[in-house]
């Protein structure tokens, strides 16, 4: 058995030893301890003064671990001396322990600035005066506070914040005196620590700065502080906090090579010394000490690699450490340098005091070294990565502070909780995700499929496929699908339309036996529906049960079964005749909601499948096309007849708009808006295709606009003299976007991926010839135009508009729950 | 052990068109019956286990029924769902001289 002594029980000494467990028996541990105590978290001494952790919460080790793996502990006793000649260690209570290998971990002791009246003659610290690094420190801060009114805490970083925070819990009045000219100086520019100071004082804290505390008053007590200028602040008690030193008092006694800290090299191994090692925050390693715990976890490791032999060729580099400061309200994080040092760093910075808002990078040769965030910190996770690892950056260096548009950064799927929800529309957790494909599904569409996630209002795919990026570590499959049109023909949309052609394939079920070996696929046909209606026109060789259950009722299906109609309103306008109508029909079928929609229409929620046929004859009005991947909408402003700032008659243009396109079908939706000037009253800018009237009767054309599940301004397609030249545009930017847009591609993903200049070229300059071609295949789609309302008359089929449900709930209350619509009543039969 | 079965006439099989489905009552519950393309029939509960849509109105092929509400698939053969739902029932159904004939265990 080796004998491991460690100095020291905190988190770098207990953690060591945790890792040296981990990686094999054959060790005889002896631990001392100067605090008399197991192992704690020392991080949540702060949420401990605050009151938001109870001690029993913060303790990482039990008495009873230590006696499970057979570790000696000796809690309370501090070792005065090392003999590193006879391998022994002396202890104040009397005790030589001997050991083969020895770690000293003897952490950090607060810094105590040389103030007069700090120290009481007899007793040490005068009482009412506090550090904040231990247990007993916290516990004695709290029974104080509780009993006095005024504290002054000296030392204006991370520590000194989270004390004055901790004890105004406590119902303390607290002033934070800091020495330097602004906030946590050594992780903010003066910009920022002015930003900061502002959140800390909207909390109630008073700052005083610049101040150097010089004296402190009162004989037996505290009765203020007194600083170099002069001026004093009266309280009862003092918390210091202005920093740490590496506990090196035991290793310099020694004889030990102290510097800084302990020096150590790469091994941690204490310099000249084969057999003593040191860890945590009493060493100087490469130089550098640390005041934070990332850095030891990664010492620990090392050590005990090296100890145990695991890794004989384990070696510490050093770290890169990242500050975060704990006050509720306040966030913080800073890493690196805190501004640029040479000519050529780039400096990026944005500042928004008045939320309180600050973030900056310093950037060098293409890398992070610095970077600070303040009030917003949800980057952090990625900036904090590229720091540490030095990963590639975006080209536009604004993407390091903020998501812009899309969904968060790449490494967002790492740090995501399990639990986190990533899909809001259908509730699929981040674990979920994870575990569909731990359990063996590897294609983003496959995960889909199983957890649905992503297939709701779509905005979290990326997150989506991030995740299974991360999930899978790399080992995504390409989903052979991914480029087809349908995922039931394996097929890219302009493969299948010639083959389409070439072979005059007219139906849906035409398609399935020629290209996809027969086999029907359901989730498929929809698409094919819209496809082959797009390319045949009159041809097309309609099949019913091809068609999703909207497209064959024209209606909106709804939670409970019932439709949703909502009948064509060209422009948004409407007569008095027509809202008769409409308030008539919805007495007469018990409609439970009538509704103004947002595309400037009328709905009628609420209608049994069996009714649609009667209110669409009462309504005699023109389907909206409210349910379909179709044109459906142009909304429109009143324009230059009534208003003041019209510029050109945006309503007669927006229904000759509608008129003349109405329910063609498209990979996605359409939906238009013409607007009577720039004011842009119609949302012209956020249409699929938005036409805005300008100055000079002229009219401005945008396409790939979006305001639902995505938020796009559209990109300007051309800007024209008439409203014939809309016309024709509309007609063939529509036309174009059907013929070669994905299924269920909207215009707001499409025009991006094609391009606005191809588009411009090709539809405005006719760069390709295919105007003429464009043109005459949209004007003949506008001419196969029928009103699928009129359907309603004669079923296409049998039972078209029969109940799907056994019983029909509406609304909050129920609803006619009979006559229960079915057909053939049964008629009891043999039994078997 | 031989399973008692009840069976229902509902009627002739040319009112269910090709390819989709329809709603019958038998005996007091909803049933679902699709006529596939090749011509085979189809029985299953009538009412989707995620959130009670409509299952005679949706999609189907050779194998699978689409919820039309939020796009769960269930195979028809068996009920099982494809994507992680409560199964559909199923019934045996035929065609017996073009009438729809569906079997009720009891
Ligand atoms: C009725 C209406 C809400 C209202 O009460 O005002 C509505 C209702 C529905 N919208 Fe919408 N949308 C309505 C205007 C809009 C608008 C505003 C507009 O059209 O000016 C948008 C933003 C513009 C856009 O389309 O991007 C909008 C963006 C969406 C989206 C997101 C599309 C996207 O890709 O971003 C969906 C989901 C989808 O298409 O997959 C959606 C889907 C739906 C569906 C069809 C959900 C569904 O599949 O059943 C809702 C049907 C309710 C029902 O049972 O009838 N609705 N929806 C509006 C009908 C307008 C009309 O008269 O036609
Ligand atoms: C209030 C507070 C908040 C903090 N918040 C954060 C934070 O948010 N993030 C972060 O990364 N870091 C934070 N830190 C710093 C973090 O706690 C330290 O980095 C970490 O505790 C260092 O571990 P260590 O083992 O080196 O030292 P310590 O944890 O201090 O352990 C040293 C131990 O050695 C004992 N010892 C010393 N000399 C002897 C001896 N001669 N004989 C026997 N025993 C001896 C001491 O009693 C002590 O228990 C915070 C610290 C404090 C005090
Ligand atoms: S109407 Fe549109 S926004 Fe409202 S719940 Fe339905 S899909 Fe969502
Ligand atoms: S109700 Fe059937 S999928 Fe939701």
């Amino acid at each position: 058995m080796t004998k491991v002594v460690v100095v020291g029980n905190g988190m770098a000494g207990a953690r060591t030893v945790e890792e040296i467990l981990a990686r094999g028996d054959g060790f005889a541990i002896t631990m001392f301890g100067e605090e008399p105590y197991g192992n704690y978290n020392r991080i949540l001494l702060s949420n401990v003064l605050s009151g938001a952790e109870e001690e029993d919460g913060i303790f990482l080790n039990s008495l009873g671990w230590y006696a499970e793996n057979g570790i000696d502990l000796r809690a309370g006793v501090r070792v005065t001396r090392i003999d590193t000649f006879a391998k022994v260690v002396h202890a104040d209570d009397g005790s030589v322990t001997a050991y083969d290998k020895l770690v000293i971990a003897t952490g950090s002791t607060p810094f105590v600035p040389p103030v007069k009246g700090m120290h009481h003659p007899r007793r040490g610290f005068h009482q009412g005066v506090f550090a904040f690094r231990t247990l007993d420190d916290t516990r004695a801060m709290v029974r104080y506070a509780r009993d006095h009114e005024r504290a002054v805490v000296i030392g204006g970083g991370l520590l000194g914040l989270e004390a004055a925070r901790g004890l105004q819990t406590h119902g303390v009045e607290v002033t934070l005196v800091h020495a330097a000219g602004h906030l946590m100086n050594a992780q903010l520019d003066a910009q920022g620590g002015g930003i900061l100071r502002r959140s800390v004082e909207r909390l109630g804290i008073t700052v005083r700065l610049p101040a150097r505390t010089t004296e402190i008053l009162g004989r037996d007590r505290v009765e203020g502080v007194r600083f170099a200028d002069g001026n004093s602040v009266a309280c009862d008690m003092v918390v210091v906090a202005a920093g740490i030193r590496p506990n090196v008092a035991l290793a310099q006694a020694s004889g030990l090579p102290v510097e800084r800290g302990i020096v150590v090299d790469d091994q941690l191994r204490v310099q000249d010394e084969p057999d003593v090692y040191a860890v945590g925050e009493c060493v100087q390693h490469r130089g550098a000490t640390y005041g934070l715990v990332a850095p030891l976890w990664e010492q620990a490791k090392v050590l005990a690699d090296h100890l145990t032999g695991r890794d004989p060729k384990a070696a510490y580099h050093g770290s890169r450490t990242a500050t975060k400061l704990k006050v509720a309200g306040v966030d913080v994080a800073a890493m690196g340098i805190v501004a640029p040092e040479r000519d050529d760093d780039e400096f990026v910075v944005f500042a928004e005091p008045k939320r309180g808002v600050y973030k900056s990078v310093v950037i060098r040769d293409d890398r992070i070294v610095g970077a600070t965030l303040l009030g917003d910190v949800h980057k952090v996770g990625f900036l904090m990565q590229a720091f540490d690892r030095g990963l590639p950056l975006p080209q536009e260096r604004v993407r390091l502070l903020f998501d812009l548009g899309g969904p968060s950064e790449e490494v967002a799927a790492a740090e995501l909780d399990d639990s986190a929800q990533v899909c809001n529309c259908n509730g699929v957790t981040k674990g979920a995700i994870a575990a569909t494909v731990h359990g063996g599904v590897k294609t983003l569409g496959g995960v889909m499929d199983a957890t649905r996630a992503g297939k709701g209002c779509g905005s979290c795919k990326t997150l989506v496929s991030q995740i299974v990026e991360w999930a899978a570590g790399g080992a995504v499959e390409e989903d052979p699908s991914a480029g087809w049109y349908v995922p039931g023909v394996p097929l890219s949309k302009p493969e299948l339309m010639a083959a389409i052609r070439e072979r005059g394939l007219r139906s849906v079920s035409s398609v399935f036996d020629a290209l996809a070996g027969g086999r029907e696929d359901a989730k498929s046909k929809m698409g094919l529906v819209s496809l082959l209606r797009m390319m045949w026109g009159d041809e097309y060789v309609d099949e019913r049960d091809a068609r999703f259950i909207n497209d064959r009722v024209h209606a909106n299906i709804q939670k409970d079964g019932t439709f949703s109609v909502v009948p064509q309103m060209k422009g948004g306008c409407t007569t008095p005749q027509q809202l008769r109508r409409i308030a008539d029909v919805a007495e007469r079928y018990a409609l439970p909601l009538v509704k103004v929609t947002g595309g400037q229409r009328i709905d009628l929620l609420g209608v049994r499948k069996e009714d649609l046929p009667k209110v669409w004859a009462e309504l005699d009005m023109p389907s909206g096309y409210a349910y379909g991947k179709s044109f459906r909408t142009v909304k429109t402003c009143v324009g230059a007849d009534f208003c003041r700032f019209g510029l050109g008659d945006s309503t007669a243009l927006g229904i000759a708009i509608e008129s003349r396109f109405q329910g063609l079908e498209s990979p996605g939706k359409l939906k238009l808006a013409v607007t009577g000037c720039p004011r842009n009253c119609a949302e012209a800018y956020v249409k699929d295709l938005g036409v805005v009237a300008v100055e000079g009767g002229r009219w401005e054309i945008y396409v790939g606009g979006a305001a639902g599940a995505h938020v796009r301004k559209g990109d300007l397609l051309a800007t024209v003299d008439s409203p014939a030249e809309v016309l024709a545009l509309t007609g063939r930017f529509i036309q174009y976007y059907r013929e070669s847009a994905n299924w269920l591609e909207r215009t707001y993903a499409w025009v991006p991926r094609v391009g606005i200049e191809h588009l411009r070229a090709v539809l405005v300059e006719d760069s390709e010839g295919l105007c003429a071609g464009l043109d005459a295949r949209v004007q003949a789609a506008v001419d196969a135009y029928r009103d699928p309302w009129k359907e309603g008359a004669e079923p296409a089929t049998p039972g078209q508009f029969r109940e799907s449900l056994p019983l029909t709930v509406v609304g909050n209350g129920a609803r006619a729950t009979g006559p229960v619509p079915a057909v053939g009543s049964a008629v009891a039969g043999e039994s078997t | 052990m031989t399973a008692a079965a009840v069976e229902y006439r509902l009627g002739p099989v040319a009112d269910l068109p090709v390819g989709e489905g329809r709603l019958y009552t038998v005996d007091g519950v909803g049933v679902a019956v699709f006529r596939l393309r090749d011509g085979s029939l189809r029985a299953v509960s009538a009412v989707c286990p995620h959130a009670g849509g409509p299952i005679a109105d949706g999609l189907a092929d050779a194998e699978v029924v689409i919820c039309p509400l939020h796009q769960h698939v269930f195979e028809l053969a068996t009920g099982c769902s494809r994507t992680g739902q409560a199964p559909l029932r199923v019934y045996p159904v035929r065609d017996d001289g073009g009438e729809l004939v569906i079997g009720v265990e009891q």
